[in-house]
């Protein structure tokens, strides 16, 4: 199932399907209903990030240089943490200025700067044209290799074969006609492609799958599991050295520059950022693409090393070349579905590379080199055509077939002397030299347009000499002595050892020296003079594209132009009709309800321009603006001016809304406050009231009493004596109670003296009820003890204690039944103190009233038909007194079978507690 | 917005610990002739270390709070 | 015969002085412990007056002066009332529910006397 006609026509199928979901993608796109607005797509369309280059080339390194491989992949993976805020903001800046490459990106920075999009865009397709060679290549030999079956053949390349008879050249041809009908179908305004999106998440989920198919066939079908393969390579000194090296030859320094030469390639190559940035449906995307990303490329080369060292044990000696390992592997053991599989994944790795990768570059060659040079040239001729989105749409089209081209050139003249891993290394250095400007651009305003400019024009000199020139060098079209003697042959001039500097892998080496002239060049030219009004109006743009300001670039235009103009200009670009739905769509939102707007103010201006900037890129858009409107150019003290006032507005605003925040804030805690105040007045009020109601009931009394005295001196004896001893016993309780209330009230304001020392709570306890035996006598009451002896020390207030005590026993007396009553004191030692317990028979207390008798004047006298002697604070008092050593105070019980009191006290802890009381108190 | 600023946080944190495991010196302490589970130590490490990143960024990201 | 009138307090000892003094006076007296048994014997025993303490157990004076209040059998019962607490809310709360006057402990035995003929038009 391998012949020609079969693969053919496998081929085609795919490629078929592939176009049936961009097409059915895009028809949903124009319905509203996108399928891509999905974050799980978004991770997968990123995953374009995957070329050949991985799917044939990592396995190819791996059997060089063991994980050598991984660091691509690793780099990242790291940047991925980071494109939540690198990501999102490259995502605001080109959502808000309709840019639509990487070029327009750096152009627009920097003023949009026709030369400076003009440069980037040659970086660019210089820079990746190894890396398309790259896909042809793999490609072909993936081609070849199949039809060769069942015999493994390595394609045999010679310079000499001539372009016809050359399979490669074809397969680039078919690559450009398919990557025309996918992306340049028709020109939109935000040139997003959301049916190719859909086609090349589909891409990365079949070549995923191949490859797992593979590298599981591999280990488990070929070997026994991970461990099998891996004993094979200990035990054969040949291979010994794959399970350790890190880059054999590179160290780490060469490991740690691909880390960072690929945590840049993932965020500049052009393919990438038309896939992360430009195609973004939806920012929060970003959240699971940071994770599912990374998590795609770890599972995508877990098999590699096993894949790489299974083929160089099987092959062992028989001249096949590691990059295809993946495809001989099955093919040698008659695996044909499996080997067809494999191609296909290859075919995806490959197809979604160039499809994603040239509709970039032809939209930044058309829109940052064709477009001005027309513009300069032949504008009088663009301005007499009416519709010229077709001629937009041929540029692309050329743009297409041209890159593709000069691949399959650059194929021809380099392609055999490099691994395909070693091809796409040359790719990442170039595109990593936007990495300067691009990010000093986002959070730096003081680059200009000359900084740029300079720093990517050296960066891309020194590539070019230390990477490019020696990769032709190597292929035999340039001398041989270009590398080991250098240019003209000055030895310092060594191309992979400039200035004598050795020691570096080559691209650590590129990647120093390209670094070094680039930043320099970046930052020592933009410090030489201050930025100009374009380049400052759009620093601000960028640098504060996370702040949500309003448009400056309208703010920043003042000048004359009429409706008709503008809308003419712009139908000219994208066609009349559709020109014609914006500006109505557009009036509307304004609030003109008939859609039409009179006056062409700067908003509107600036509304044409970004229309525009989407069709034919920023530069050339605020060009062909300039040309309709009239504008009055500003000096750089007003827009400085009024970037100043913009971002004073915003402190300000800001400052308010901190002020508003605040005194929201006063507010509540003063509402706060003042309820306190109000509960705390409420309280001293009620204490207040009960204090009052409780002095005047024992003095209601004693003047009844002294008045009947007083009014009846012929009062019986008996009555007399009664009466004065109710007076004194009512005094007595007069006293009693003011005695407790200040007591309470000390305590209860801190003011109350402590004297704190280590004492034996037995001898209390007996003390105790030593006072209060008359009261047990006279109720006839039983006492019983259980103390034992020699019990740890506490630390506390004698006298307290014993007050605490006494109240405890005078209250189980007073409720004692009398004759029948009997009371047990218990001192029982715990974990981490003593516990006394008073327990009484008497009649209980409800679990209702177990909280309430520790309330201030709270008596519970249900059971009685009169009050309990008392002043109702005894309990506070005792409680207070308890916890302010450190226990706790308690009540249990079951009505109609007594109550028990029980409290808890510390034991002394050793030392320093004497001192803590005495600072306590 | 507090949620979002530790989402970041830790995104970051992610990438500083990242940068660590994945570079020397922590590497080379691995990159040494010793097998685990049948596995070549420093192939174990590296993925292991990778998965684990992988996981802090998920967990970053995807955790919903209360 | 000799008008009758209920005590109702729970401190006793202002129960035995108003006990003393009344009885002195020559009237009927009854005595209730709390809110409840003053209800009760309101009921059982239809005294003319009321002597109501405020703050008793189970059932306050102020719900004590409402149900006798709402019973129309019991309308020609007047109602004094005693309270320990003197503020003005207490007062007109207490002549609100229907009570037909107020006394504020520590009175004189004077005052209380003449309130008590006045109450029953003597």
């Amino acid at each position: 199932m391998l012949e020609a006609p079969v693969v053919i026509a496998v081929s085609l199928c795919y490629l078929g399907l592939l176009f049936a979901v961009a097409w059915w993608g895009d028809k949903r796109a124009d319905q509203g209903k996108s399928i891509i607005a999905n974050p799980t797509i978004y991770a997968l369309s990123m995953a374009v990030y995957c070329t050949t280059w991985t799917f044939y080339g990592s396995v190819g390194r791996a059997a060089v240089s063991g994980i050598g491989f991984l660091p691509v992949y690793l780099g990242p993976t790291l940047v991925m943490a980071l494109g939540w805020f690198l990501l999102l903001k490259m995502i605001r800046i080109v959502k808000a200025n309709r840019i639509t490459s990487i070029a327009d990106f750096i152009s627009s920075r920097y003023g949009k700067s026709h030369l400076l999009g003009g440069l980037v865009t040659i970086i660019a397709v210089v820079g990746i044209i190894p890396y398309i060679a790259l896909q042809l290549k793999a490609v072909s030999s993936s081609v070849s290799l199949l039809l060769s079956y069942p015999d493994i053949v390595m394609p045999d390349r010679s310079a000499t074969m001539s372009v016809a008879a050359d399979m490669s050249f074809y397969i680039a041809l078919i690559l450009a006609a398919f990557t025309i009908v996918f992306g340049t179908r028709h020109l939109d305004a935000t040139e997003r492609h959301e049916g190719m999106v859909a086609a090349i998440a589909l891409e990365s989920g079949v070549k995923l799958v191949a490859f797992l198919a593979v590298g599981g066939f591999v280990t488990y079908g070929l070997y026994d599991g991970f461990g099998d393969i891996f004993e094979h390579i200990t035990t054969n000194p040949e291979l010994r050295h794959l399970a350790t090296a890190i880059p054999s030859g590179a160290g780490y320094t060469g490991w740690f520059s691909l880390i960072v030469l690929s945590g840049m390639a993932v965020l500049f190559l052009p393919r990438q950022f038309q896939v992360a940035v430009v195609e973004n449906v939806n920012e929060a995307h970003l959240k699971r693409a940071a994770w599912l990303f990374p998590l795609y490329l770890l599972l995508i080369n877990i098999f590699v090393l096993p894949i790489a060292l299974g083929g160089l044990l099987h092959f062992a000696g028989q001249g096949v070349d590691a990059d295809t390992f993946v495809l001989t592997l099955p093919m040698s053991q008659r695996q044909e579905g499996l080997a067809l599989l494999v191609f296909i994944g290859g075919l995806s790795a490959a197809t979604g590379m160039v499809i994603v990768e040239t509709i970039a570059l032809s939209t930044m060659v058309c829109n940052d080199l064709v477009m001005p040079l027309l513009l300069r040239h032949k504008r009088m001729a663009i301005e007499e055509a009416k519709d010229l989105s077709g001629v937009l749409l041929s540029i692309r089209r050329g743009a297409i077939v041209l890159i593709l081209l000069l691949g399959y050139l650059y194929f021809r003249l380099a392609g055999e002397a490099y691994a395909l891993v070693a091809i796409g290394l040359i790719s990442f250095s170039a595109v990593a030299q936007f990495a300067p400007a691009m990010i000093g651009g986002m959070y730096w305003r003081g680059g200009t347009r000359g900084g740029a400019l300079a720093g990517l024009a050296a960066g891309f000199m020194v590539w070019a000499y230390t990477l490019l020139l020696p990769s032709f060098a190597k292929s035999g079209w340039l001398p041989d002595e270009f590398l080991t003697q250098g240019l003209f042959g000055i030895e310092l001039l060594r191309p992979q050892q400039l200035f004598g500097l050795g020691g570096f892998d080559e691209i650590s080496h590129c990647l120093f020296w390209s670094f070094l002239a680039n930043i320099g060049a970046y930052v020592g030219v933009s410090l030489l003079r201050p930025p100009m009004v374009a380049e400052a109006t759009q620093a601000t743009v960028f640098v504060d594209a996370l702040k949500n300001n309003g448009p400056v670039g309208a703010a920043l235009w003042r000048g004359r132009a009429k409706v008709s103009d503008l809308q003419e200009l712009v139908g000219r670009f994208l066609g009349p009709t559709r020109a014609q739905t914006l500006f109505v769509a557009y009036a509307r939102r304004r609030g003109h309800a008939d859609g039409v707007m009179l006056e062409a103010d700067a908003q509107l201006v600036q509304f044409a321009e970004s229309l525009l900037a989407g069709a034919i890129g920023s530069a050339s858009a605020r060009v062909m603006v300039a040309s309709v409107a009239k504008e009055e150019p500003l000096s750089i003290e007003e827009v400085m001016h009024i970037l100043d006032e913009a971002s004073q507005l915003r402190t300000y605003s800001r400052e308010l809304e901190r002020k508003s925040r605040e005194l929201t804030a006063a507010t509540l805690e003063l509402q706060e406050a003042n309820e306190r105040l109000q509960e705390l007045d409420r309280v001293k009020d009620d204490i207040m009231s009960s204090v009052t109601h409780e002095l005047r009931t024992p003095l209601t009394s004693i003047r009844a009493f002294s008045e009947l005295l007083r009014d009846d001196p012929r009062m019986h004896l008996a009555d007399r004596e009664r009466f004065l001893g109710l007076i004194v016993s009512e005094a007595e309780r007069l006293t009693r109670l003011i005695n407790q209330t200040l007591d309470l009230a000390k305590i209860e304001s801190g003011r109350a003296d402590w004297n704190g020392c280590e004492l034996d709570l037995k001898e209390v306890i007996e003390q105790s009820i030593a006072a209060t035996s008359q009261l047990f006598r006279e109720k006839g009451a039983d006492v019983e003890l259980d103390l034992p002896d020699n019990p740890p020390l506490i630390l506390a207030d004698r006298d307290r204690l014993i007050q605490v005590m006494l109240n405890l026993l005078s209250n189980a007396v007073k409720f004692l039944a009398p004759g029948s009553g009997r009371v047990r004191v218990a001192l029982q030692r715990l974990a981490d103190g003593l516990e006394v317990s008073v327990a009484d028979n008497g009649p209980g207390i409800r679990a209702e009233d177990q909280q309430l008798i520790f309330e201030k004047f709270r008596q519970v006298g249900d059971t009685m038909t009169a009050k309990p002697a008392g002043t109702g604070l005894g309990l506070p008092i005792s409680r207070r007194i308890v916890e302010h050593f450190g226990g706790k105070l308690w009540v249990e019980s079951v009505p109609g079978e007594g109550a028990t009191f029980r409290f808890t006290l510390p034991f002394a802890p050793v030392r320093e507690t004497a001192v803590a009381v005495a600072e306590g108190a | 917005m507090h949620r979002r600023v530790l989402a970041g946080d830790r995104l970051v944190a992610a990438f500083l610990i990242g940068c660590v495991l994945f570079n020397y010196p922590l590497l080379s302490l691995f990159d040494r002739h010793t097998q685990i589970f049948g596995i070549p130590l420093v192939f174990a490490y590296v993925f292991f270390a990778w998965a684990a990143v992988i996981a802090v960024m998920a967990w970053a990201v995807e955790r919903r709070f209360k | 015969m000799s008008k009758k009138i209920l005590i109702a307090d729970d401190e006793q000892n202002i129960v035995i002085s108003i006990e003393f003094l009344l009885r002195r006076e020559g009237f009927a007296v009854l005595v209730a412990g709390d809110g409840e048994e003053a209800l009760a014997k309101v009921r059982a025993e239809r005294p003319d007056l009321v002597l109501l303490d405020v703050m008793m157990p189970r059932m306050n004076g102020f719900d004590v002066c409402q149900a006798l209040r709402a019973d129309p059998d019991l309308s020609g019962t007047r109602i004094l009332m005693l309270t320990a607490k003197g503020r003005d809310t207490e007062v007109s709360k207490g002549l609100g529910l229907g009570a037909d006057g107020y006394m504020t402990k520590p009175f004189s035995t004077k005052e209380l006397l003449a309130e008590v003929r006045k109450l029953l038009g003597m």
